[in-house]
């Protein structure tokens, strides 16, 4: 489990790296078109190691520049997700009785609309929307899930004894739910959010496929799989390693968010915890 | 007389779940002077921690504080006070340490900060003092190599420890009340002597009075100048230690009496007292120990007993008060002999 965890987040860590140097590593300008007749539509080859487009363009160098846009849509919408469902959860866990029971029923309700049909339907409604509201739409419905562990854990610990400690040491209510409690709740919030960057990525590669999501001239992940979508026959290499580097981020993601979340569980081996600690 | 420190009077503090009402405290009245070591003492159910979380009102609904009950503090009713004003108590002037020195200290936190957080909250003293203010107390407590010790979560230190830690960050703002409630009862029994040492220690140097919440007379004899003996939510016997121990009034203290070992006595057996308490939504008509207790004739059954003197400040809620010639006639349901196994 730690030997995926370290592979997982090596992975990350190598894109996360290319993406914060892509002008310094990206061999050619991802927007240029040098030759749009000549060099159009090449296969792979040494000096364009996954091909260049039908507009000439270098797709590795797209690819370097697209995990900018990907990733930071990524982690700033889990973000907001993060921020949203862990404040929304802890104040009807915190608060209980009928200000838990409303908003908890507002959860249920969103929970009940699939994420991504609701999602085509606003960015549809939308057309061409800026890249900074595509991150706060995809924040503002990524947090349902989160809020209710929040809110779950929030509640068990609230009758704890260090809590009723703190209250019996003069401490207010805010201070007891985000000094004591919040703390505590951080695990699950940081296996939530490693998950959660996971889905995003793909989310918006399937908005950004459709058309829906990053809109030209920036240039996602997914945006790239659209480009060479209609010449997939003849020039497979446009979709396919933007497509690669898309699974390939996601798993990393999913297997690092599934070790934390072992590491952290408590029927787990201590020797796990104690590994992640150092 | 000088004005008590704290005051209780007819504290009722009852429990309301649909029609059914638990009067888990009902009319409790008892004083503690500045300095004194009080104990409270009674057996699960009677309604002694719950007294204890009254006083800082800690009660959480569906418990409510009934609106006769008076809790004087240094001359204010802190039941008349704010919420805020009541934080501004709660750590400072009064402060409370729990049974299990494990679960009340937060596991993410350095026992340092926990500490400095009481400083921060109730004074505005900088980061930096408050933490040197804790690892002053840490030191007052005995903890050796305090300043290290100020940098470890709760998981790194002992029981005896942790209830160190809890001392200290329940003392550090020197309040003027401490309520321990069951402060010892889960550590073993050398590490009980030296926190029970600790404590008297503490009081002295700090002039605190103590409130001491128990169901062990071992810890009473040792530490307490007076007792509030309690049985189903009402105060029973309240005498002086010696007294209490001389002279217990009330059939109840007799029986716990009984049922502790003792060194100066020979026997192969120790006496329990029959049955429980009875649940506290459904008190027993007239004396509510009346089921238990090896005395009792009619007279309990329809007359509540009040609480009469017996002595120089003792005094027993029993009618064996104005009845003596009865303690003669003990029979069953009698107390039930048991092995004294462990």
């Amino acid at each position: 489990m730690v030997r995926h965890a370290g592979i997982a987040s090596g992975v990350i860590a190598v894109i996360v790296v290319v993406a914060l140097l892509a002008p310094w590593v990206a061999p050619y300008d991802p927007i240029a078109q040098p030759d749009i007749i000549g060099l159009k539509n090449l296969a792979p080859s040494f000096s364009h190691p996954f091909g260049t487009d039908s507009f000439s363009r270098d797709v590795l160098s797209r690819c370097i520049y697209g995990a900018r846009i990907s990733l930071s849509v990524a982690a700033l919408a889990t973000a907001i997700a993060i921020t949203l469902g862990t404040l929304y959860g802890a104040i009807a866990g915190y608060v209980g009785g009928a200000v838990d029971a409303v908003l908890m029923r507002i959860v249920d309700a969103a929970l009940s609309i699939p994420r991504v049909l609701l999602l085509i339907a606003i960015l549809a409604l939308w057309n061409g929307l800026p890249l900074w509201l595509l991150i706060v739409v995809l924040g503002a419905t990524g947090w349902f899930g989160l809020s209710r562990m929040v809110r779950a854990q929030v509640l068990s610990m609230r009758e704890l004894d260090f809590v009723a400690a703190a209250r019996a040491l003069g401490a207010s209510g805010p201070r007891i739910l985000f000094r004591h409690i919040l703390p505590n709740v951080l695990p699950t919030i940081i296996v939530a959010a490693t998950l959660g960057v996971g889905h995003v990525i793909i989310l918006e590669a399937g908005l950004s496929y459709l058309g829906l999501g990053v809109q030209p001239p920036s240039a996602s992940w997914g945006s790239i799989i659209q480009d060479g979508a209609d010449q997939i026959g003849a020039a497979w290499w446009i979709s396919l390693f933007p497509g690669l580097l898309i699974v390939t981020t996601a798993i990393a993601c999913n297997a690092l968010g599934d070790a934390l979340r072992a590491a952290f569980d408590p029927r787990e081996t201590a020797v796990t915890m104690a590994e992640l600690d150092s | 007389m000088t004005d008590p420190l704290l005051s209780v009077s007819d504290l009722r503090t009852y429990f309301h779940d649909g029609g059914v009402v638990a009067r888990a405290v009902d009319g409790v009245s008892f004083d503690v002077a500045a300095g004194e070591t009080v104990a409270v003492v009674g057996e699960s159910g009677s309604g002694k921690s719950v007294t204890a979380l009254s006083i800082l009102r800690l009660i959480r609904p569906p418990g409510r504080i009934e609106t006769a009950s008076s809790i004087k503090f240094q001359g204010r009713e802190l039941l008349q006070l704010s919420d805020g004003e009541m934080r501004t108590i709660r750590g400072n002037r009064i402060a409370m340490i729990f049974q299990e020195p494990m679960s009340a200290l937060n596991p993410v936190l350095t026992v340092g900060e926990q500490i400095a957080e009481v400083v921060r909250v109730h004074t505005d003293a900088s980061r930096h003092d408050a933490w040197e203010r804790a690892v002053e107390m840490l030191a007052l407590t005995g903890i050796s190599a305090p300043r290290e010790r100020a940098s470890e979560y709760p998981h790194q230190l002992s029981g005896g420890m942790r209830q160190r830690v809890m001392i200290a960050m329940a003392l550090v703002l020197k309040p003027a009340l401490l309520i321990a409630d069951e402060p010892t009862t889960a550590l073993d029994v050398t590490i009980q002597a030296q926190i029970l040492e600790l404590l008297q220690r503490l009081q002295e140097q700090l002039g605190m009075a103590v409130l001491l919440i128990t169901h062990d007379l071992g810890v009473v004899a040792e530490v307490a100048d007076r007792v509030v003996v309690m049985y189903g939510g009402e105060v029973v016997e309240r005498a002086t230690v010696t007294e209490l121990f001389e002279a217990p009034q009330h059939p109840y203290t007799e029986g716990l009496m009984s049922a502790m070992p003792r060194l100066d006595r020979d026997t192969e057996r120790l006496v329990t007292i029959p049955g429980v308490v009875p649940p506290s939504t459904a008190w027993p008509s007239g004396c509510r120990f009346r089921d238990r207790c090896s005395y009792a004739w009619d007279r309990c059954a329809t007359e509540h007993p009040p609480l009469y003197s017996v002595g120089n400040e003792h005094e027993s809620r029993c009618h064996l008060a104005v009845e003596p010639l009865r303690r003669s006639e003990s029979h069953t349901p009698s107390t039930v002999r048991v092995g004294a196994g462990s």
